[in-house]
């Protein structure tokens, strides 16, 4: 999110019909990634998961967007209070917002603008749910959407987004979301994982992708969707800084994908399609906060840099014995800090805003804002998020029972299996499901299909 | 009569197939299995963590024959089934009491 365009009053912008139309693509670009991001995790999963992990992913589609309207929007983007929280009365439950008002100091209207950033709110939950794979209760995880937006998402979308927020107010450049959805995501489930613990059987049992394809249909549509998530953070178009932006997520997501790769490739031997798809990924998170102030140049080596790094640190689990599953601290926390730092590197002080970085004779003043901003939302959302699995733990518990986890959670917690294995006969008779019993009475009205 | 069974590298079916039809075989079964013998598994790597599979991919094929056929049948198989690489699998025959084709209650080596 980039700081307001300063106007003068007497020059208030109008409603541009080309922002807000390309806005709603936007969204609706960003809306798709929650679903692309349920078939990325849910490819890298076993079979008797796969169903609960998209399914943790779609839940927030449907929560935060409840949420969003009834307060989300006016705790992220309302009135600032205290730099740490927002409010204004207008936008609980959207209900005062006049259908032409434009968000301040744009071209959009407020609810174009409430729209996009829903999206926002709906990803960012989806990305913690990869570390908690094949063994939380689907009860437990909803209740912690819940509470996770209300205390962290919101308040930290208002710091590094809203006017007043204290690292938007310090100058922490965070063009899309490096701090505020990835490291927020990333840290959040460091957090959880500390206080649940490892799946069943981890580092003993084989825990091999059941669908690579699968997980390269999720990072695609991931990629494509980002380029609403960032190019749409500029809000508009008129002066070409989306258009840059867009660029670099190009270039920096393609120089992950071979950064990661060859990183593979000399150190285990092979190509792997699971690290093409994990380094653009890495590429996209590292791209995201910095994109809107680097050159080209600069998003490559923000690129290249965030898929070696990334492919190295998702082996740290196993060193250290936390069982991030699918790998959520390993690529988007650490993305995600690699390019909100880089940008004090990298920045060039031409494109987004007039901050360079070191490299383009900024000195350290930018870097220091964004070690700043990283070490905020990294510390507060793995605090809080943790306080709140720890509450959620004690009380209706986190976790599944060990039978349910190791016999699949998809059957326990959703009575559904992914795929039929049956064959071509039609299912063995021990899957055949008893007919339902028929009702005592006649049905009143038969629907009569047309 | 004898019941023959091949296990061996599933890429090698349609070989199998033919060279059974060739000599006259009228029906068989096959099953998808899985296991290992000297060749042992593989190696996969997901994001830089190792898993060794142990269990391949294989065809099980079963053919009921009549005794005197056994052994010219068991030297088919061996032949269509061969890449001379690790992992070609093995073939074995064990006698049969009766056989009963369902449709007629034909017994014995009129049911083949």
């Amino acid at each position: 999110m980039p700081p307001g365009i300063t106007t003068l009053a007497a020059d208030a912008p109008e409603l541009s019909a080309a922002n807000t139309g390309f806005m709603l693509i936007c969204s609706a670009l960003v809306m798709l990634m929650t679903p692309g991001l349920a078939f990325f995790y849910g490819g890298m999963v076993r079979v008797k998961s796969t169903l609960n992990m998209l399914m943790m992913s779609f839940i927030s589609l449907g929560i935060v967007t409840v949420l969003w309207v009834l307060y989300g929007f006016s705790l992220a983007f309302g009135a600032d209070v205290g730099s740490v929280v927002g409010w204004s009365g207008d936008y609980v439950g959207l209900s005062g917002i006049g259908v032409t008002e434009l968000w301040d100091g744009y071209t959009i209207p407020v609810y174009v603008f409430a729209a996009f950033q829903l999206m926002f709110a709906v990803l960012t939950p989806a990305l913690i749910s990869g570390a908690l794979a094949d063994r939380v209760k689907f009860t437990a995880w909803a209740l912690f959407i819940v509470l996770w937006v209300t205390v962290v998402y919101f308040p930290v979308a208002h710091w590094v987004w809203g006017t007043g927020g204290w690292l938007f107010e310090m100058g922490v450049i965070d063009f899309a979301g490096g701090t505020a959805v990835h490291i927020n995501a990333g840290a959040a489930a460091l957090g959880v994982i500390l206080v649940i613990g490892k799946r069943v059987g981890f580092k003993k049992d084989p825990m091999r992708p059941h669908s690579l394809p699968l997980v390269m249909l999720g990072a695609a549509l991931l990629w494509f969707g980002w380029f609403g998530f960032n190019a749409g953070s500029w809000l508009g178009n008129d002066d070409g800084v989306g258009a840059v932006m867009f660029l670099n997520t190009q270039v920096a997501t393609a120089a992950a994908v071979l950064g990661w790769l060859v990183y593979e490739k000399l150190r285990h031997g092979s190509f792997t399609t699971l690290g093409a798809a994990s380094g653009a990924v890495a590429g996209l998170v590292a791209i995201t906060p910095a994109g809107g102030s680097v050159s080209p140049l600069g998003a490559l080596a923000i690129g290249v840099i965030a898929g070696v790094l990334c492919a190295m640190a998702v082996g740290l689990k196993y060193k250290f014995g936390y069982d991030d599953s699918l790998d959520v601290i390993g690529v988007h926390l650490v993305g995600g800090v690699i390019g909100s730092v880089l940008v004090g590197f990298f920045a060039t002080g031409g494109v987004q805003s007039d901050a360079a970085g070191l490299f383009y004779g900024g000195g350290v003043e930018q870097l220091g804002k964004q070690v700043v901003g990283v070490v905020a939302v990294l510390a507060y959302s793995l605090v809080v998020s943790a306080l709140l699995a720890l509450a959620i733990h004690r009380t209706i518990g986190m976790r599944v029972s060990e039978d349910d986890e190791v016999s699949g959670i998809d059957q326990v917690e959703h009575a559904e299996t992914a795929y039929d294995f049956s064959g071509t006969g039609g299912g063995s008779v021990a899957r055949t499901t008893a007919p339902a019993p028929a009702p005592t009475a006649a049905p009143k009205a038969k629907k009569v299909d047309a | 009569m004898k019941l023959i069974t091949a296990v061996v590298k599933p890429h090698r079916l349609d070989e199998i197939k033919e060279a059974l039809q060739a000599f006259g075989v009228h029906g068989l079964t096959v099953t998808e299995a899985s296991g290992y013998g000297r060749q042992r598994g593989h190696t996969e790597v997901y994001r830089g963590a190792e898993y060794t599979v142990d269990l391949v991919p294989k065809i099980r094929i079963e053919v009921l024959v009549e005794d005197e056929d056994a052994e010219q049948l068991i030297e088919v198989v061996v032949k269509a089934a061969r890449t001379g690489k690790i992992g070609d699998g093995k073939v074995w025959s064990v006698p049969v009491d009766t056989a009963v084709r369902v449709r007629t209650g034909e017994r014995g080596p009129d049911a083949l």
